[in-house]
């Protein structure tokens, strides 16, 4: 009696649990894309935000997003992925790279408005970039490096070593067996990193808040120099900083939409890939 | 090509890549030092003892700079969080791990993958649209931007890592522990509860560790969804204003270089330090269980 008391006791909790936290991204998805949705049309995605953003539609936020993702991955893949060769391929294990994954580990770890505070030091004040699309990048791109040699240094552990070994042994130097061998092999793994990085990024507000970001501008920035406008920044601000909440609110749930659209549109690009390198392996 | 040539370009490669490698030091220092000499200017201004035992934050007009109001809200927030996500996050991972088929892993898997991906900037949109609304009607007040909304959206940011890291811990307990248990006369849920999770333990208290980590250095949902009041918060239903959600909105408004501004910084240090401290502590736990545990 009592043993069956707790087999049920057992069951509620462990799949009333799970139950619960399906229900939150069902909500969630749900609630946000039933008001989104209808708020979407051709106008709302191409056009000019109008009358105070009480009107029009979101294009600037859109192209902003897209080049501050671009930036970030501009700079931060390269940096990256040599980063991730140099503890996979070189370093070997020794103090040095002991302390260097630590930090790895530790920079993941900081928070991100950290990250924007550190932006706002170096890039704008320091470097004399300004608040710019260039400082926002630059400060995404000092945030997403810690996840890109994580995921490139996890694909390189998957080439195997007779890779290496028979590059070398037909003749190439370390550095041409990575880059002809070890790196291609590897690629399907680096750009699943890559794809999943910037869908974070392109989520990002707080790196972006002091380092760029603005609540509206004319037209698409033209230079990199430029403030601009962008998707999470546009909801954040259309949510709580407009002076007419409830008007701007179906614009709201249409950004938000578009946002949320955009980020699990590039998730199932990364599954795809590591679905598909699955089956050729 | 020249042998010659070849040989200079793997040296040189290997030197750059070294170079790469040594600048995430260079990064996470650079950060460090940008936080402490900021921190130096603001101590230059007000008294350390002030600061850290000051109950009002007020820097404007009163020019008030005692951090203990947002450290208790953040306190607050985050630990409320916890209260709903651990045991959600850890019962989860065990129905994953132990108890449901592939099939139904091939569901949860993505499901929690993509509540990671949300961001946070949406989740924060949801409690002032749903999660607020629903409060105010509850405990009939005026709105619902206060901590407990704050916990229930800090929660939902934080459990997709503890469940993956937790699931991980679990799985990782041997089968001759189980197989034992089971072999006593102990049924299934008695092994789960008086075997298989004591000994994860070391790697849910990780997990935890992480989750946490991550809900105290939360900027946007507690921006948007717990009201911003700067008054000594009581409860779960006062408005709050936490470390992350200071700086975001006061970095904005003040001019450069003044004592308001290395202010915001001398807050953000004590941020990285409770955020390192968390993150190296869940670490070292996971370190002594990967030698000792199961």
């Amino acid at each position: 009696m009592r043993k069956k008391k707790t087999h049920i006791l057992g069951w509620i909790l462990l799949l009333g649990s799970t139950i619960t936290i399906c229900s939150f991204l069902f909500i969630i998805i749900f609630h946000l894309f039933s008001q989104g949705l209808p708020v979407l049309s051709w106008e709302f995605l191409f056009g000019h935000p109008k009358e105070g953003l009480t009107k029009g539609g979101i294009f600037p936020a859109i192209i902003g997003t897209i080049l501050l993702t671009l930036i970030t991955t501009v700079f931060a893949v390269p940096f990256g992925i040599c980063c991730a060769i140099y503890l996979n391929e070189y370093a070997g294990e020794s103090r040095l790279t002991g302390i260097i994954r630590a930090s790895i580990r530790n920079l993941s770890g900081i928070p991100s408005i950290i990250y924007g505070l550190f932006g706002l030091a170096l890039f704008v004040q320091s470097m004399r970039l300004g608040t710019s699309l260039l400082s926002a990048g630059l400060t995404l791109g000092l945030l997403s490096l810690p996840y890109i040699i994580t995921t490139t240094e996890e694909a390189l552990k998957r080439v195997p070593n007779s890779t290496r070994e028979a590059a070398l042994a037909i003749g190439s130097t370390q550095f041409e067996s990575i880059r002809d061998f070890v790196i291609p092999q590897a690629m399907p793994g680096i750009i699943t990193g890559i794809v999943l990085t910037i869908a974070r990024v392109a989520g990002e507000t707080a790196p972006i808040l002091f380092t760029g970001v603005a609540f509206y501008i004319t037209g698409v920035p033209g230079s990199v120099k430029q403030e601009f406008m962008a998707l999470p920044y546009h909801l954040y601000m259309l949510s709580t900083q407009h002076q007419s909440i409830e008007t701007v609110r179906p614009l709201a749930y249409g950004t938000v939409t578009v946002l949320i659209l955009i980020i699990l549109m590039m998730n199932m690009v990364a599954f795809y890939i590591r679905q598909k390198f699955r089956e050729n392996e | 090509m020249s042998t010659r040539f070849r040989e200079n370009t793997d040296l040189f490669f290997s030197k750059l890549f070294k170079v790469t490698g040594l600048l995430t030091l260079v990064l996470l220092g650079g950060i460090f030092f940008m936080l402490l000499y900021n921190s130096v200017s603001f101590f230059l201004d007000v008294a350390p003892l002030d600061f850290f035992t000051g109950n009002q934050w007020n820097p404007g007009s009163r020019g008030d700079y005692g951090i203990l109001p947002l450290i208790a809200s953040t306190i607050l927030v985050t630990l409320g969080s916890m209260l709903i996500a651990v045991p959600l996050g850890i019962f989860t991972a065990a129905y994953m791990s132990e108890f449901a088929n592939r099939r139904v892993q091939r569901i949860l898997k993505p499901v929690i993958e993509m509540l990671a991906a949300i961001p946070s900037v949406a989740i924060g949109f949801l409690g002032i649209v749903i999660i607020g609304p629903g409060i105010a009607k509850l405990f009939g007040m005026q709105n619902g931007l206060n901590a407990l909304n704050g916990s229930i959206l800090l929660a939902i940011m934080s459990l997709p890592t503890i469940v993956t890291v937790a699931e991980d811990a679990i799985h990782a307990v041997p089968m001759s522990y189980k197989e034992a248990s089971l072999g006593l006369g102990a049924d299934k849920w008695e092994t789960l509860f008086r075997v298989t999770l004591p000994a994860a333990l070391p790697g849910l208290i990780a997990a935890v560790m992480l989750g946490l980590g991550r809900a105290i250095g939360e900027t946007m949902t507690v921006l948007m969804a717990t009201g911003n009041s700067l008054a000594f918060p009581d409860g779960y239903l006062d408005s709050i204003r936490t470390i992350t959600a200071t700086i975001a909105i006061e970095m904005g408004e003040v001019p450069y270089q003044t004592t308001h501004y290395y202010a915001l910084f001398a807050i953000a240090t004590v941020l990285f330090i409770i955020t390192l401290a968390v993150n190296l502590i869940g670490e070292a736990i996971a370190k002594y269980y990967r030698k000792f545990g199961a």
